[in-house]
């Protein structure tokens, strides 16, 4: 019905002025969306995790299976420490924000553990991102945080236990839009 | 006096254009031109070159190349070059000079192995090829792109030596053509619970961004077109996201997955980066349409002033909100104020050029600008766009900034 009425209008508008394609913009469309499920058999397509832990895969790993990771493929950028590196700091900074040389770091800043997964994953190590395996993962997530003082070096760290740590700055963050 | 529309010399347009008359029959003292034979100088005595398949600009405009192409160490094909601001007139930023901003440097993309995926929240999960997307209905318009942390200079505490395009150049404007998201959304069919879409690049950092349904269904292009062409890869071939007035790098490059969902991502790109922080420590997320800015492009440091007599102020302003409707500039460094013409092209979400005739004997001055925008929004002084960000905080700065001019003619950023 609601469509109908837009082609209705449309055909009206047309019939009084040229029709103007930006503004009125009603066409048809022609329907070529295929079906994802083939496509679904032979890849995992979807990247994304939510703060909800959707997303995330099986697995767990603990800071101490991160160190050598992380000393391979993240500390010439990062520093061994996540702070002493040529890019991005890692850790440090927390209780900083407010004072007058804030330092943003992921356990100064980042409000949610899942994204670090989900960033990692993503883009991470920058030459090869996608190499990692789901263990390996979780492994150097575990280890950031580890040097962060979020996680203990033993503590085995899974879907449900990123899901449930509360970052130091989880409550930071004001929207700048309605919350929807 | 009545000469003048404001302190300083700014001139309206009426006088401007009876002295250009006067003073183009006093000069005119000809041009020695080298290698003059039979009155013809040397590409008039013989046939040009050939036709190309692509053209390029002239040899002798090479010098209008985007700036900082570098990347830091470990960070290959990422970085932030800009537009060369100062070297061009007009609205419309030449493709090849758009301004990058990558994260994962630029993907060699073969359109016929890469497809849009809509997933998540919807009733129909689709693919859709670069072939499908070119047939549906397009739309085409002549919108900006401004990275968020463009004119971060302006937050250093002394006025940083830089010039328009150090300081402004990250921001473009061109004709995007593409598909309304919402005719591939309704196909999809969207759940009820559906709040959000987080847009999914096919660059190496498979950067990630999450957008409002509503600005989605609103005004979204999957924009397959730029300035008439085919995008370049640079901006995201064969396809990317475009949000109209929006900081740019939620129009997410290599658009490859859009997820409808009920919650953001809470990406490393909304939260660790592009996030605002306040000097009370919270910081502001979600800061979307860029604010309204204006910039005077030339005169500016490095363009322009050589000797005494009338030169032209000429700038860009814009709004992510609207249209803009005002321009105004000063000379005397903001004590008075004339309005600028605006060019023919004034257009929701694009850049405006805007024009001021000024008489510039080798005094002193301090040139401004301001604008106004169709919501009246009006841009901020740098003390009112500094108030209360902690330092560091370099993201979504649109203050007004000023050009200072000294007797030789020389411009320096300056803050007033």
């Amino acid at each position: 019905m609601y469509k109908s009425i837009r082609t209705l209008a449309c055909l009206l508008a047309c019939l009084c002025f040229p029709c103007q394609a930006d503004e009125l913009g009603n066409f048809m469309s022609p329907g070529l969306g295929s079906s994802t499920e083939q496509a679904d058999e032979n890849s995992s397509h979807t990247l994304l995790v939510l703060p909800d832990g959707s997303g995330l895969p099986p697995g767990k790993a603990t800071a101490a299976q991160g160190q050598s990771i992380y000393a391979i493929h993240c500390s010439a950028c990062h520093g061994s420490d996540g702070k002493s590196g040529i890019n991005d700091v890692l850790a440090g900074g927390q209780g900083t924000l407010g004072g007058p040389r804030p330092l943003r770091t992921v356990g100064s800043y980042w409000p949610y553990a899942t994204t670090v997964f989900d960033f990692v994953r993503r883009a991470m190590p920058y030459h090869a991102s996608g190499s990692l395996s789901d263990h390996e993962l979780y492994a150097v997530t575990a280890y950031v945080l580890y040097l962060n003082a979020i996680v203990d070096l033993d503590t085995p760290v899974d879907r449900e236990v990123l899901v449930k740590i509360v970052m130091p700055n989880k409550h930071g963050f004001v929207w700048a839009i309605p919350r929807r | 006096m009545n000469d003048y529309a404001a302190g300083n010399g700014l001139i309206n347009r009426r006088v401007l254009l009876t002295r250009a008359v006067r003073g183009g029959a006093v000069a005119g003292a000809g041009l020695l031109i080298p290698g003059v034979s039979q009155g013809r100088p040397d590409w008039m005595r013989r046939p040009g070159g050939p036709m190309s398949e692509t053209g390029a600009p002239s040899n002798y405009e090479a010098h209008v190349v985007r700036r900082n192409i570098a990347s830091r160490p470990g960070t290959a094909g990422s970085g932030a070059s800009r537009t060369p601001l100062g070297h061009l007139d007009g609205i419309i930023t030449p493709s090849r000079l758009h301004f990058e901003r990558h994260h994962g440097g630029i993907p060699d993309i073969d359109p016929a192995n890469h497809q849009l995926r809509i997933d998540g929240m919807v009733a129909r999960p689709l693919l859709f090829s670069v072939e499908d997307l070119l047939r549906y209905p397009i739309v085409s318009r002549i919108q900006f792109l401004e990275c968020s942390g463009n004119s971060s200079g302006l937050i250093r505490p002394k006025p940083a030596k830089l010039d328009v395009t150090a300081l402004h150049g990250l921001v473009s404007c061109s004709e995007w053509g593409g598909v309304p998201l919402h005719y591939l959304l309704d196909e999809a069919g969207i759940k009820p619970e559906g709040k959000w879409v987080i847009a999914s690049g096919a660059d190496s950092a498979a950067l990630n961004r999450s957008v409002p349904l509503d600005k989605v269904l609103d005004d979204a292009i999957v924009a397959l077109y730029q300035n008439g062409e085919r995008l370049r890869p640079a901006n995201g071939y064969p396809m990317r996201l475009f949000l109209p007035g929006w900081e740019g790098n939620a129009s997410v490059k290599w658009l490859r997955t859009l997820s409808v969902t009920d919650q953001p991502a809470m990406s490393r790109e909304e939260t660790s980066k592009y996030t605002d922080l306040r000097d009370d420590g919270t910081a502001h997320m979600f800061t979307f349409p860029m604010g309204v800015k204006s910039v005077i492009t030339a005169p500016s440091p490095g363009i322009g002033m050589h000797e005494k007599g009338i030169y032209q102020i000429s700038g860009i302003a814009w709004s992510g909100a609207g249209s803009i409707t005002r321009v105004e500039v000063s000379a005397d460094g903001g004590r008075s104020w004339a309005y600028a013409a605006l060019d023919t092209h004034v257009l929701p979400q694009a850049l405006t050029r805007f024009r001021i005739g000024w008489d510039w004997q080798g005094q002193d001055a301090v040139l401004l600008s301001r604008a106004t925008d169709s919501l009246g929004n009006i841009q901020p002084t740098r003390e009112q766009n500094m108030q209360g960000r902690a330092r560091g905080s370099f993201y979504h700065v649109n203050a007004m900034q000023a050009w200072s001019v000294d007797e030789s003619g020389a411009l320096e950023n300056t803050y007033v």
